[in-house]
């Protein structure tokens, strides 16, 4: 028994050694390491779980005229009649809770995370000039853009926690329900 | 800084000048536009442009390979297919451009292209292929300056030599912690496409890629650096490759989950979402759609390609998939790339229906419309409505018509 708990810590020893030579660099004099403060500014990267979203608010009245100057001119009047496919699926009040097959799915009524649309305007929008934006101002043509897809009400504010609270519609839209790498093997190619 | 490029402006202008014209140089297109045939005419000049097919819109850019005109596996960068989510090129200064990796790793680091240089690099033949090749909703697209059908059609696939420093190099030399099962990877373009990548995947074979055909990249390529993921659909290729993040879990960008999954007949109505590698496809790109066979010999010829691995048998057939014959395997044959194929037919003056049948390495055989209808439980008439089935991850068998007068057509949907 002895014997065996001396084998199990050889093996536990040995199995230690290849992760601790994967712990030294390979190539120590190539690339120099970044501090937690360089990162903070150009990570803007915001995971459906919002964990890096930044501290903001913004209101549904606020977007509304943002709107008007930031995006109306490829977006359309409410986002419904634009040179680009329309923002808008459902209406204030009534969610869009249909299928998409044969739906234009370009719009948050579509989307399976809250974080989406924060995420995508702030990276890429406005087209013309993306990172611009403050973060109140994303927030603000979020609740904008939600309340329209009527998935927020008009009086609601969306900040780093209630946007997490948003419920989108379509969240259950989507197969697999959880994305898995890798896929399941009797899954044909086609599927 | 590339400065030295060619202006937005210029760039524009030569390509509105010569891409009209479409591609086919020397080739007679008999279903094609009176206007596109004069224009075919004059694409003798050696000129990239008039050969790659183009299509500008408000918000995309897209180059079209002009697969009927070239033969091998190579696509020379110039006529590598490009969909730029955006209205520019971006203007990348590179010798200011580094590459960071950062998240879920011991040592955030960050590497300049002079470091990227420096570390152990890989050379392979690798296809990189738009998610949306192949898409039912272009084959009637009949715009002269997106050139021939296999052209607009099938052209968003493409196949280079690409060079650069493995990933797992990177990853190594940041160390991955524990968990860290993901990653989402940025570009420097000004809408910092992002695209999430499995960490398996990433460790296994791709490469951040500087060099395509042994030239550094081409601005419409991601230049100075993009990723290669080989077998996988295009947008998983982020160019002007920017930031590395480590995470646990997909990081759902608008990319991945909005513009990619695809809303499914046969799951329901539901989306299908996180498609990774490409199935086996192939097409017949000579003789075929605009372009015509004479009695009497024609080589048939084509390209294979898997991203599951190698190709390992083409078949023929001339009468629209009742029965296949083997074409001959041209070679070099290399996994996940493009594979050229060639058959030995004489055209007996009837009309015909030619098509190609590819298999892989593990088996899989690349399936009819027919088939892939009933798969995904699509109506044969609905295939064609734009952002009906919105189908995309298309790999069916592409047959051309073969008319009595020898020209061809595409007979897809016929």
């Amino acid at each position: 028994m002895q014997c065996l708990s001396k084998l199990l810590l050889a093996a536990v020893a040995m199995a230690a050694v290849p992760a601790a030579m994967a712990a030294e660099r390979a190539y120590p004099n190539v690339g120099k390491p970044l501090a937690q403060a360089e990162i903070q500014r150009f990570d803007r990267m915001i995971g459906p779980e919002g964990k890096e979203l930044p501290v903001g608010h913004g209101t549904v009245k606020e977007g509304a005229e943002l709107f008007v100057k930031r995006c109306e001119v490829c977006h359309g009047k409410t986002g419904r009649n634009g040179i680009v496919r329309r923002l808008m699926v459902g209406k204030p009040g009534e969610p869009y809770k249909g299928s998409f097959y044969g739906q234009e799915m370009n719009g948050p009524s579509y989307y399976p995370y809250p974080t989406i649309t924060w995420d995508y305007i702030n990276r890429a929008m406005p087209a013309s000039n993306p990172g611009t934006l403050t973060p109140n101002e994303v927030y603000a043509l979020t609740a904008y853009i939600y309340y329209e897809n009527g998935i927020i009400k008009e009086n609601d504010v969306m900040d780093e926690k209630t946007l997490l609270k948003v419920q989108m519609p379509n969240k259950d839209g989507f197969v697999p329900a959880k994305p898995v790498y890798p896929p399941d093997p009797k899954w044909p190619s086609w599927y | 800084m590339d400065a030295k490029t060619p202006s937005r402006r210029r760039f524009l202008t030569q390509t509105a000048a010569v891409a009209g014209v479409a591609a086919g140089a020397g080739l007679v297109a008999k279903d094609m536009p009176a206007k596109a045939q004069g224009q075919v005419q004059s694409t003798h000049v050696f000129d990239e442009l008039p050969r790659r097919g183009a299509r500008y819109t408000i918000d995309h850019m897209t180059h079209y390979t002009p697969l009927q005109d070239y033969a091998g596996i190579i696509t020379p960068a110039a006529l590598h297919f490009m969909q730029q989510h955006s209205s520019e090129l971006p203007e990348i200064n590179a010798d200011e451009h580094t590459l960071t990796i950062h998240g879920m790793v011991d040592r955030p680091l960050e590497f300049t292209m002079e470091d990227l240089k420096r570390l152990p690099s890989v050379a392979r033949v690798h296809f990189v292929e738009c998610h949306a090749n192949s898409s039912p909703a272009i084959h009637d697209a009949d715009d002269p300056n997106m050139g021939l059908p296999v052209q607009y059609i099938h052209g968003m696939a493409s196949c280079s030599e690409w060079a650069g420093v493995p990933l797992s190099v990177l990853l190594k030399e940041a160390g991955v912690k524990s968990g860290g099962t993901w990653m989402v990877n940025e570009g420097g373009d000004p809408g910092k496409f992002s695209h999430t990548l499995p960490m398996q995947k990433a460790m296994d074979d791709c490469f951040v890629a500087y060099n395509q055909n042994g030239e550094p990249l081409r601005r419409e390529q991601g230049y100075p650096i993009r990723l290669i993921v080989p077998g996988w659909e295009g947008p998983f290729n982020v160019k002007y490759l920017r930031h590395l993040k480590v995470v646990d879990q997909p990081y759902m960008t608008w990319n991945e989950s909005m513009n990619h999954s695809v809303p499914r007949n046969d799951l329901g109505g539901k989306s299908r979402w996180y498609h990774y590698q490409w199935a086996v496809k192939s097409v017949i790109t000579r003789p075929s759609a605009g372009l015509e066979v004479r009695r009497g010999y024609n080589q048939i010829t084509g390209l294979a390609w898997s991203g599951a691995g190698r190709i390992t048998k083409v078949e023929i057939s001339a009468d629209g998939g009742k029965n296949y014959r083997e074409a001959k395997i041209q070679g070099p044959v290399h996994s996940k790339a493009h594979t050229r194929f060639t058959f030995d037919w004489d055209w007996n003056g009837q009309e015909a229906m030619i098509q190609s049948r590819a298999t892989d390495e593990t088996g899989d055989v690349q399936l009819s419309i027919a088939e892939l209808s009933q798969h995904w439980a699509i109506p044969i008439g609905d295939w064609k409505k734009l952002d009906k089935p919105r189908a995309i991850h298309m790999t069916a068998i592409q047959p051309w018509k073969v008319n009595r007068d020898g020209s061809l057509r595409d007979a897809m949907f016929v």
